[in-house]
């Protein structure tokens, strides 16, 4: 799949967002006044300020507000639902810590969940595609949801949280890129399935049109072996070895701010790595994936 | 609504022929002659007479060789269009009911008007069935012609979709998928018609008839006995004529 900037940047900061909104939601820190402001202005802005990026993605994003009406059905249109619903309760909640010095425990517990629920949602978006078998898989969600908890956890200062669930969020991230290698092969499309042509090997002789199109531009993106065996020791190394190196040492503001950091980094590779290694079975029409 | 309907006993389809068609792309031009200048926003291209020409189009014919363990690879030319299908993904996906699948017919369309060009849809279909226009942003594919099949003011025989009518080796059937008793049907269950990626759920209503197996003929040069040269030393006038021609310049 084509890595578009928007994409990344949107799934990677609103999943830290939220997993922030998460921890504040459970009062976990639990601050008010100013402290409270500071943090979820940081939530907002990463949360938001990925939606918005998502937006630019859109081709028509004045009819935005379309996309709540088939909640039914869609994915995409329940994270729409889940995120609004989300952005509100946690907004209220956090008015009364920063206003009012007060915390509504219930409200705050109900922000938790819709927060960490618009992130199931936009995985689901993935997981749902039989199209792409790399994301078609448990997985999918458990990567986006680990990510979300461990980041929000660090932005939150949670290290008790932050160390086991960035430790397990590499490790299912690890396992997913290991998996996910075997995962078109696996799936049961092939050459063959897709033309239902038999009697020998199936190879593509003329594809039909000289130049390239919409579908080769959008699915057809092939990452090098080598490339992505690089990007994925990268990823690992910044995304979750050095921050939890980070966070086991003395605790200090500024080791704090460079683990954020490096994290924010990882996942920004391991997100472009999502989408870039992602076969779509489409490609077999063009024979750009050999299974 | 992109939750889909309940099945409808019309399913209006194509049956493509793939031991007929001889790849010569009559359909992908009539189809984009008819649909860019009828039904939705036109079907834009970009640097189309420059050296990166791309458009949108909603049939696509590729090529395919099946190289048989023994003897001669086989061609096959492969039409693919929106298949219709009956399970759409591409449908229940869609954020803003813009797609949906009509309960009359069963034709999957794009309400455009509807459309925020988030690409999903394009992302559900496993055949590469939907593009989305660059100059529109808005999604396309194919609308098995419906401003043609049910069109009053079109003659009769033009009421069935632009692919089917200008197909010249009639490599393309168009009718009710539903109706076992109808010819499509009758032919699919002739010659053995196929879906496309079965695997994938998607319940297609266009079939796919697979191509013949060639004849072998162990001696297929039949006329060259009578083309063996009578005599490679010429003699006499045809000897000089040989001689005369091969002194012209560029002879030798
Ligand atoms: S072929 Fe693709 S676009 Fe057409 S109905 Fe099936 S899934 Fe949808
Ligand atoms: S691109 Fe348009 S038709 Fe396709 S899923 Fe998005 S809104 Fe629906
Ligand atoms: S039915 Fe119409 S829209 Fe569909 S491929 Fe044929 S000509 Fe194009």
């Amino acid at each position: 799949m084509h890595p578009a900037p928007s994409v990344i940047l949107f799934t990677t900061l609103s999943g830290l967002g939220f997993g922030l909104l998460f921890w504040l939601g459970l009062g976990m820190p639990g601050p008010t006044g100013v402290v409270a402001f500071v943090f979820f202005a940081i939530a907002y802005l990463l949360a938001v300020g990925g939606l918005l990026a998502s937006t630019f993605h859109l081709g028509h994003p004045e009819r935005a507000l379309k996309a709540f009406s088939q909640w039914q059905t869609s994915w995409l249109s329940r994270e729409a639902w889940a995120s609004v619903a989300a952005l509100v309760v946690m907004a209220v909640y956090g008015a009364g810590l920063v206003f009012l010095g007060t915390k509504w425990t219930a409200l705050g517990l109900i922000g938790a969940v819709l927060s960490i629920g618009t992130v199931f949602t936009t995985s689901m978006i993935y997981a749902q595609l039989r199209t792409v078998p790399r994301w078609h898989h448990w997985t999918t969600p458990a990567v986006f949801l680990c990510l979300s908890l461990g980041g929000g956890a660090l932005l939150a200062g949670q290290i008790r949280f932050a160390l086991p669930l960035l430790a397990l969020a590499g490790v299912a991230q690890a396992y997913t890129w290991i998996t996910g290698d075997a995962r078109l092969r696996s799936s049961g499309t092939t050459l063959a399935s897709a033309t239902g042509l038999q009697g020998g090997s199936i190879r593509a002789f003329e594809p039909p049109h000289t130049g390239t199109n919409y579908l080769l531009r959008e699915f057809v993106y092939v990452v090098g072996r080598k490339h992505s065996r690089n990007l994925r020791v990268i990823s690992l190394t910044l995304g979750f070895i050095l921050p939890i190196v980070l966070l086991l040492l003395p605790f200090n503001h500024i080791l704090a701010g460079v683990a954020v950091v490096s994290h924010l980094a990882g996942v920004l590779v391991a997100r472009w790595l999502f989408f870039a290694e992602a076969e779509h079975v489409v490609g077999l029409y063009y024979g750009k994936r050999t299974t | 609504m992109t939750q889909l309907p309940p099945l409808s006993a019309v399913k209006l389809g194509l049956v493509i022929d793939l031991d007929t068609c001889v790849g010569c792309h009559a359909c992908v031009v009539s189809c984009k002659g008819w649909n860019t200048e009828n039904y939705g926003a036109p079907l834009s291209d970009q640097d189309a007479y420059g050296a990166n020409p791309s458009g949108t189009f909603l049939n696509r014919v590729h090529s395919y060789e099946v190289q048989p363990a023994e003897g001669h690879a086989q061609l096959v030319h492969f039409p693919k269009s929106c298949l219709h299908c009956e399970d759409a993904p591409c449908v229940t996906v869609c954020p803003t009911g813009a797609s949906y699948k009509r309960v009359e017919d069963g034709i999957v369309l794009v309400n455009e008007s509807d459309c925020i060009g988030c690409g999903l849809c394009a992302w559900a279909c496993p055949y590469g069935a939907r593009e989305m226009d660059v100059a529109e942003k808005v999604m396309k594919k194919c609308t098995l012609c419906v401003d043609r099949i049910y069109n009053d003011n079109l003659p009769e025989e033009d009421r069935v979709p632009a692919c089917v009518r200008t197909c010249p080796a009639g490599a393309r059937h168009f009718g009710d998928l539903g109706d076992p008793e109808s010819d499509v049907s009758q032919l699919v269950a002739e010659r053995g018609g196929f879906d496309l990626m079965p695997e994938q759920g998607t319940k297609p209503v266009n079939k796919y008839l697979p191509p013949r197996p060639r004849d072998r003929s162990e001696d297929v040069d039949i006329l060259a006995p009578y083309l063996a040269p009578v005599t490679d030393q010429p003699k006499g006038f045809v000897g000089w004529l040989d001689k005369a021609l091969s002194a012209l310049p560029g002879g030798k």
